[in-house]
């Protein structure tokens, strides 16, 4: 599973963060930061969701 | 095979929809029509961008798009668009009547309620000039307004619309007042310190924030439009523009005679069910959220998504006789001011203590919690989208003051 994010889209609001911490990260300066680009399976569930949650739908999930 | 009438095409609507077709475990999706009404002539647009890039000239309003709205084709839906429904008849036992503007009738087995709110105006006749922001014709209107360069914007009402809209008009250079009939920005439902911060983050910004005077009557020129604003205080703005924000009503008005149960809102169980073989979602539903043991109604981005997913799989355990899951989310919301993100998440009330938790309210970046006794019922964070994003999840398990307060203790 690959994480990729369109950074053009992203408005760092945290929705992905709050919901897969280990993956994601919006840090003090305001960017979000993807931890984790080829996370393990057993975080599968959590990306998918956040990906979904996504208000920009700026997550895609690759298999 | 049936038929299943979602009234709204907007956001919580389509995803009702989606959710209609996508079913759930256990649950397969529907596979009657879907007929999906909205009064709106073209699909409506995602409502946020409306006042912030739209509304700022940096979009197209084409780019303000529901998530949702490349993926429609495949949802196989019956999208008539500029077309209103007008009355709903009561259960039948086995199906309920909708009845459409063009005088037909829709024989169904569901409904979804997604009709979200509209504006409240001010009182008297319409004026060139002044406007509300809900629709994409209404942001487009304001802002051919605002591109003709006028001397200077009012806005009435300095809620977070009101806000966004007053921040636009200032990032294009326009001169602005804000005009607020309480002595506090959004008074009535958050602790004044929110309120007394946003009318200062305006101040810098060079705006004229007027609180504690109403507005008493629009004037207009000889050419019908507006030419100044008269407020309760006596003083007069002259204007040639005026942005109304002054709150929105859920519309329900053609519900009557539906049996269901309408108070500012259409009000539902705990499960999104408002009555037999109906289910509301989004700007219009009022609910008992089981998780804050309180009943609200909800006029966020993120609910109108996650609980119109909600209502359409509610409807589904409704048709095939099943009990529904409770919906307890805990709301969230944002607004873009300015380089400001201020984001709110949980329930709060006006008397709600704020416990500030990080940075200060004077450097405009900061995080607070808000306390009711031994709860917290809300977080609120400018520039701190990580606090508020951790703090909502706690709150999501429990509301616990200690526990979500236990967060923000510093570590050494
Ligand atoms: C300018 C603006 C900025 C916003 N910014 C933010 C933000 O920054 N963050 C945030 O969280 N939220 C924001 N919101 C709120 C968010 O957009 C709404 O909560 C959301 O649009 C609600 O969706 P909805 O589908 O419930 O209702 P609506 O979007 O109101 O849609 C209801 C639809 O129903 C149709 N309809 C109504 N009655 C009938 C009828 N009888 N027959 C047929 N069709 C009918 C209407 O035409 C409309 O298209 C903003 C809203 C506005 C207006
Ligand atoms: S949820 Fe989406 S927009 Fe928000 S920080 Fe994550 S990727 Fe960016």
């Amino acid at each position: 599973m690959k994480v990729v994010v369109n950074f053009d889209l992203c408005e760092s609001n945290a929705v992905c963060m709050g919901i897969a911490p280990e993956v994601f990260e919006v840090r003090d300066d305001d960017f979000l930061y993807v931890l984790q680009e080829e996370p393990g399976e057993e975080l599968r569930d959590k990306v998918v969701e956040a990906a979904r949650r996504c208000p920009k739908q700026a997550i895609v999930v690759e298999d | 095979m049936g038929t299943i009438a979602v009234v709204g095409a907007s956001l919580s609507g389509l995803h009702a929809a989606e959710a209609l077709r996508a079913g759930a475990a256990g649950a397969p999706g529907y596979e009657g029509e879907v007929v999906v009404l909205d009064a709106s002539p073209t699909l409506p647009p995602d409502r946020p961008p409306l006042s912030k890039q739209v509304l700022a000239g940096e979009w197209e309003l084409a780019q303000a798009k529901v998530p949702l709205a490349d993926r429609l084709g495949e949802l196989d839906l019956d999208l008539r668009l500029g077309t209103t429904a007008t009355w709903l008849g009561p259960d039948g036992g086995d199906g309920r009547t909708l009845g459409l503007d063009d005088g037909t009738e829709l024989q169904v087995e569901g409904v979804v309620l997604a009709t979200g709110a509209a504006v409240r105006h001010l009182p008297g006749p319409p004026l060139g000039g002044v406007h509300a922001i809900r629709t994409g014709e209404d942001a487009v209107a304001l802002c051919a307004d605002l591109d003709a360069g006028p001397s200077r914007v009012v806005v009435v009402g300095a809620g977070f619309i009101g806000a966004e809209a007053a921040a636009t008009c200032r990032g294009r250079g326009l001169e602005v007042t804000m005009l607020e009939a309480a002595s506090t920005p959004m008074v009535r439902v958050l602790p004044p310190e929110v309120g007394a911060f946003v009318a200062d983050l305006h101040r810098d910004q060079g705006v004229d924030v007027r609180l504690g005077t109403g507005v008493e009557r629009l004037e207009a020129g000889a050419d019908g439009r507006v030419r100044a604003v008269h407020l309760a205080d006596g003083s007069v703005v002259e204007a040639d523009v005026v942005v109304v924000g002054i709150g929105v009503v859920p519309q329900t008005g053609w519900l009557e005679g539906s049996g269901l149960q309408l108070g500012d809102g259409v009000v539902c169980d705990g499960t999104m069910l408002a009555g037999p073989r109906v289910v509301a979602c989004g700007d219009v539903a009022r609910w008992p959220n089981p998780h804050f043991g309180e009943e609200m109604r909800v006029e966020h981005w993120e609910n109108a998504v996650e609980q119109g997913g909600h209502a359409g799989r509610r409807l589904l355990d409704e048709l095939a006789g099943r009990p529904g899951t409770p919906f307890g989310p805990v709301p969230w919301f944002w607004s873009d001011q300015y380089d400001r993100k201020i984001q709110l998440a949980g329930r709060p009330a006006a008397t709600d203590e704020f416990v500030l938790v990080d940075g200060t309210v004077e450097e405009r970046r900061f995080a607070a919690l808000f306390r009711r006794g031994d709860r917290c019922t809300a977080v609120l964070g400018v520039n701190r989208p990580r606090h508020v994003m951790q703090a909502r999840m706690q709150l999501a398990e429990s509301l616990a003051w200690d526990a979500v307060a236990a967060r923000f203790a510093p570590t050494d």
